[in-house]
């Protein structure tokens, strides 16, 4: 079943094409990894589908996803440094779509946030305030906040930077195993290739038009996917 | 101490000036954990410059002052709001502008009227005697609107103000809640503003907020800390006002400047002995 169709979606800043003409399907139960250099448009065509910014042409069509069932982890967030807030209220913030109008958070929602941060491993630092997390740690309550907010579709913007490789290995299996065994549809934008490959079914290589999009077995026999591997590999 | 409490609270325009007083910091300190960590602070000041303006001309044409000052003051929080949303044009350069224009026509309006005088001065720096009763009434009711709007929608405020892109991107209406602080911040400001002074009310916004952050680390806590401390330098500040006849507002400033100075003292100890 499809879950969101994009065709030919145009997204610009100033006047400057930043995605161009971008078209893809993302299926229920897929895992599509957004490959590409810097600045190719990937966060653009993130925030896209998020509608936090308005495509100029083109069109993004949810199937059965209404917008209060998607989880985010955003690339930067612009929060501030000596922002007061403990780990525990980010987390149960994802719940608030969850709430409509209704004013507070019920037992259900506690309970939610509660397995959510138990799932992360944060449960220790639960009382501690947000800003004096290590990087890797505030990566982990984001994605707990996310994880609270969605049951169908998950949306990361390089969620690893900043991770040390064994945070990374446990990040990655982690959102494999959200994606295998429950069932959450996955996009990620990622720098990683080799890992982006190995958990990916379906990869959009982007400069800011589409570069390549497909199964990830079909990828692999690209010219493209092989100069950047063979790219790697001489570094 | 109790005799003069005693004797403070035999003036009905004390009492009156308490009541409302302690209900607008109450709200003042609420709104103000957001909008110092969302960086409007601006607009508290903005607004409270166009609440002068509008007050100026609620006398010259002999019309209630909150009656008029409530619908111009909410008009400006609008437009503050979206100037300084919209990151392109200079935010705080344009709000300055609005709030300088604003205070300048206000003075200019109650020259050409009853001239510079001590009401003139009232309006700024506040006075404990500006309230009648019936402004008494209304301040209540919209101090209460406030806080009740507040506390029902504690939880999207705190999202919208952490990170408001997340709330918008997960199906919330962050704008709404974005319209909804500026207008209740709006309200608080004219209910405020003739007892702590134009120029000093949106100081009633900023500083418990400010204090407050110095020792405590997460947002309940801050709220929480916020509204008492708040509500308890009003209080203070009244006491001062009254036996040495300072102006209301600057009597509160001072004081939530002292608890600033202390909050902050015992952070730092707090950083130096961990
Ligand atoms: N807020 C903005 N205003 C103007 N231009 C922008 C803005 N954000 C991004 N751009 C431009 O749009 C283009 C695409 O940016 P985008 O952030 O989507 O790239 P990206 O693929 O996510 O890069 P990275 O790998 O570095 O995260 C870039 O040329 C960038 O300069
Ligand atoms: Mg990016």
């Amino acid at each position: 079943m499809k879950l969101i169709s994009c065709e030919g979606v145009t997204i610009g800043y100033d006047g400057q094409r930043a995605v161009n003409n971008v078209s893809f399907d993302l299926e229920q139960g897929d895992y599509l990894c957004v490959v590409g250099e810097n600045g190719s448009g990937k966060s653009t065509l993130v925030k896209g589908l998020l509608g936090l910014i308005k495509p100029q042409e083109g069109s993004i069509t949810f199937d059965g996803l209404a917008p209060n069932e998607i989880g985010y982890l955003p690339q930067q967030t612009v929060i501030q440094r000596d922002f007061p807030a403990s780990v525990s209220e980010v987390v149960i913030s994802g719940c608030l779509n969850r709430r409509g109008l209704l004013p507070f958070y019920s037992r259900l929602e506690k309970e939610r946030a509660a397995a959510k941060m138990e799932q992360l491993n944060i449960t220790d630092i639960r009382k501690k305030s947000y800003r004096d997390l290590s990087g890797g740690q505030q990566q982990r309550v984001l994605l707990a906040r996310a994880l609270c907010a969605t049951e169908k579709l998950l949306l990361l913007d390089e969620p690893v930077a900043g991770l040390d490789p064994m945070m990374t290995a446990e990040l990655y299996q982690l959102v494999a195993e959200l994606n295998q065994s429950q069932g959450i549809t996955v996009l990620m934008v990622s720098h990683d290739l080799d890992s982006a490959i190995q958990y990916g079914n379906k990869i959009l290589h982007m400069k800011t038009a589409t570069a390549f999009f497909g199964s990830t077995a079909d990828y692999l026999k690209t010219e493209m996917c092989q100069q950047m591997m063979g790219a790697r590999k001489n570094d | 101490m109790i005799e003069l409490l005693t004797e403070l609270l035999s003036y009905a325009f004390v009492v009156r000036a308490l009541i409302v007083g302690v209900l607008v910091s109450l709200c003042a300190a609420l709104l103000g954990v957001s909008l110092v960590l969302k960086r409007y602070s601006m607009i508290g000041d903005g607004l409270s410059h166009v609440g002068f303006g509008a007050l100026a001309l609620a006398m010259a044409l002999n019309l209630s002052p909150l009656e008029v000052a409530i619908p111009v003051v909410a008009v400006a929080a609008f437009v503050l709001l979206r100037i300084s949303e919209n990151s392109r044009i200079k935010g705080d350069a344009a709000i300055a502008l609005i709030s300088s224009s604003s205070l300048a026509i206000g003075v200019i309006i109650i020259s050409y009227t009853s001239g510079m005088n001590a009401d003139t001065s009232n309006y700024m720096f506040g006075s404990i005697l500006a309230m009648s009763e019936s402004d008494v009434l209304l301040s209540v009711g919209v101090s209460v609107v406030v806080i009740l709007l507040y506390v029902l929608f504690y939880n999207k405020i705190f999202a919208v103000t952490f990170d408001e892109s997340f709330t918008r991107a997960t199906g919330t209406n962050a704008g709404r809640y974005n319209t909804l602080i500026a207008l209740l911040t709006a309200l608080t400001i004219v209910v405020g503003m003739r007892m702590m002074g134009a120029l000093l009310i949106s100081s009633l916004i900023i500083f418990p907020a400010l204090t407050s952050m110095r020792l405590f680390k997460t947002f309940k806590q801050v709220v929480i800390s916020s509204a008492i401390l708040s509500v308890c330098c009003f209080v203070a500040g009244i006491i001062l006002s009254f036996i040495f006849s300072f102006p209301t507002g600057a009597s509160v400033v001072v004081i939530n400047l002292l608890m600033f100075v202390i909050f902050s003292a015992i952070g730092l100890v707090k950083k130096a002995i961990a």
